[in-house]
């Protein structure tokens, strides 16, 4: 570098350091100066939006003039309780977020358990990639994929038509929903459950079989109380999830969930935003009770 | 302390596991290259040709432009807020540390149709600004949701640093900036690429909060579900999907190598 480009430059790097020294000096000014863009945006994007929504779920829709009314009314509300088919909709929704809950952790728990405490190194990094990609891959894709599965011309009949079994009719049903929904949500439940399980020291196993403990009383009085956060935390994700969505419903279902309604309220033909806000309070609510719990029962640091 | 039995069990269940995972995938890849427009299996024949002309497809092509544009942007955005949210958080204490890390969580801890309802409302009935449904929307949703993604790659590689390598650095005469240029930033850089990679895929697929901020315009994904609830283009829609695979794929195998010593890669 030459003598002039260093001198047109030592202002501008002079400024940098006095501003750097400032800094430096107060600590809490470099906080602000990090939170401030990232917390603006989440408050001014994400709660604000939630707040808008708790809002207009008290609004009403003009029934003339479809426009928005926003004048404070119950009256959403008491539709959602008084109709029974809304209420029939909620609690399908539940009960089958609950189904796909549980499914998940029967089919990811000794999955896990092999992963975290029986596969050597490398085979636990494969199957770590093997559970990873198909959690990140297309979720669209994958609903898909089990659409054509399930048809009656699909993949699902060939097999069992070449193994002499009675062919199955599940498309467009509750079993087709349950199916599909654990499928693209099982990873979420792997994954928790297997960091769970891998941070039981051995000693703890040890000291079980050592204090005269069975295996299978250690496995159910040791590393079953172990692995529950994990459970819980990837319990959290499957629950959510499937209480949310209203795609695969859609595609591979033929009866509403919470998610199709509020879909239809808001972009379909019946367009009454204040209702689906209302609506959309339900699966919130049961998140925030299902968050209190899961909290309560250590999940959140297994998360 | 598993007997022989159990082994093998745990060995046959996990192995079932993992063609329960795979082999819709593998399944749906083999469709694009159904010669028959009907899709049903077996597959009647072996054809690339629906490639091009998904290839030629205008909307398709629109929709993958504009999941592109939103997906790049909404990564930009999402790595300028989560690292600088991952430095505060693993660089100060202070009051509400944890909310932070919460209120980031929030919007994929949410059930989708949650948060895609709530920005619609905004968007539309906000006080202050109204907003057109359009790229800027989708961004905005995209990013308020990807910033958890860079956020915790960054904050799991910063927890495995030790702050005496910046002390270091600033006792050796370094200023703010080149402290972060020459010190911290080489020590992230692969968690940042990671999470930026990771933010990127899951953008391009998302299509639940999409639908709720996108209008009338087409992402990717949206174009697929278009045409799936109508059951139209559908050898486009295989090519389409075997598309969108890779593309999801080919990041997160690349971020999976990035982060192997904090492994991270939880989506959420």
């Amino acid at each position: 570098m030459n003598a002039t480009a260093v001198r047109a430059e030592r202002p501008l790097g002079n400024a940098r350091r006095r501003l750097s020294a400032a800094l430096w000096r107060r600590p809490w000014l470099r906080a602000v100066a990090l939170l401030l863009p990232p917390l603006g945006w989440m408050i001014v994007f994400y709660l604000a939006a939630l707040a808008v929504l708790f809002v207009s779920a008290f609004w009403s829709i003009d029934s003339f003039t479809g426009k928005l009314t926003h004048t404070w009314t119950w009256a959403n509300f008491h539709t959602i309780f008084s109709d029974p088919t809304y209420r029939q909709i909620a609690w399908r929704t539940i009960w089958m977020a609950s189904a796909v809950t549980l499914t998940d952790a029967i089919v990811a728990f000794p999955f896990a358990y092999f992963m975290a405490r029986i596969a050597g190194p490398r085979q636990r990094t494969l199957l770590f990639v093997l559970v990873l990609l198909p959690l990140w891959s297309s979720y669209l894709a994958r609903i898909y994929a089990w659409r054509l599965i399930l048809n009656h011309d699909g993949a699902l009949n060939w097999t069992l038509g070449k193994l002499g079994l009675p062919t199955q009719g599940w498309a467009f049903t509750n079993t087709a929903m349950w199916i599909v929904f654990s499928y693209i949500w099982l990873p979420f439940m792997i994954l928790p459950i297997y960091a769970a399980l891998e941070r039981i020291p051995d000693s703890y196993i040890e000291a079980s079989r050592d204090l005269g403990a069975r295996n299978w009383t250690t496995f159910r009085r040791v590393i079953v109380p172990l692995a529950l956060p994990g459970i819980v935390a990837g319990s959290i994700f499957t629950f959510s999830l499937t209480l949310g969505d209203y795609i695969t419903p859609s595609l591979v279902g033929n009866v509403d969930f919470i998610g199709n309604v509020i879909y239809r309220n808001v972009l379909g033909l019946t367009n009454n935003l204040p209702f689906a806000a209302a609506y959309a309070t339900i699966p919130l609510l049961v998140m925030g009770l299902y968050l209190v719990v899961a909290k309560r029962l250590g999940a959140f640091d297994a998360l | 302390m598993e007997t022989r039995a159990a082994r093998i069990s745990l060995s046959i269940w996990t192995l079932a596991v993992v063609l329960f995972l795979w082999l819709p995938l593998v399944l749906i890849c083999v469709y694009a290259f159904n010669s028959s427009n009907i899709q049903s299996w077996p597959i009647a024949g072996f054809t690339t040709k629906w490639f091009s002309s998904a290839w030629h497809d205008q909307d398709a092509r629109d929709a993958l432009v504009l999941s592109l544009k939103a997906a790049g942007l909404a990564t930009v955005v999402a790595i300028a807020l989560g690292t600088a949210a991952a430095a505060a958080v693993s660089r100060f204490r202070f009051f509400g540390r944890d909310a932070i890390t919460f209120l980031l969580v929030l919007p994929i801890a949410l059930p989708g149709v949650v948060t895609g309802i709530a920005l619609n409302s905004f968007f539309g009935n906000n006080p202050v600004h109204h907003f057109n449904p359009g790229l800027l929307t989708i961004v905005i949703g995209h990013a308020t949701f990807c910033i958890v993604i860079v956020y915790n790659n960054v904050v799991a590689r910063l927890r495995r640093t030790q702050t005496s390598l910046t002390e270091a650095s600033m006792d050796l005469g370094a200023d703010g900036w080149q402290t972060f240029r020459f010190v911290t930033l080489p020590v992230v850089s692969t968690a940042l690429v990671a999470g930026a990679l990771l933010a990127f895929a899951l953008s391009f697929d998302e299509v639940i909060v999409t639908t709720f901020t996108a209008g009338a315009q087409n992402t990717l994904p949206i174009w697929i579900l278009g045409n799936l609830r109508l059951g139209q283009q559908l050898p486009q829609v295989n090519v389409v999907v075997f598309f969108v695979i890779v593309m999801t794929v080919i990041p997160v195998a690349i971020a999976a190598r990035l982060t192997r010593d904090t492994g991270i890669l939880r989506r959420r």
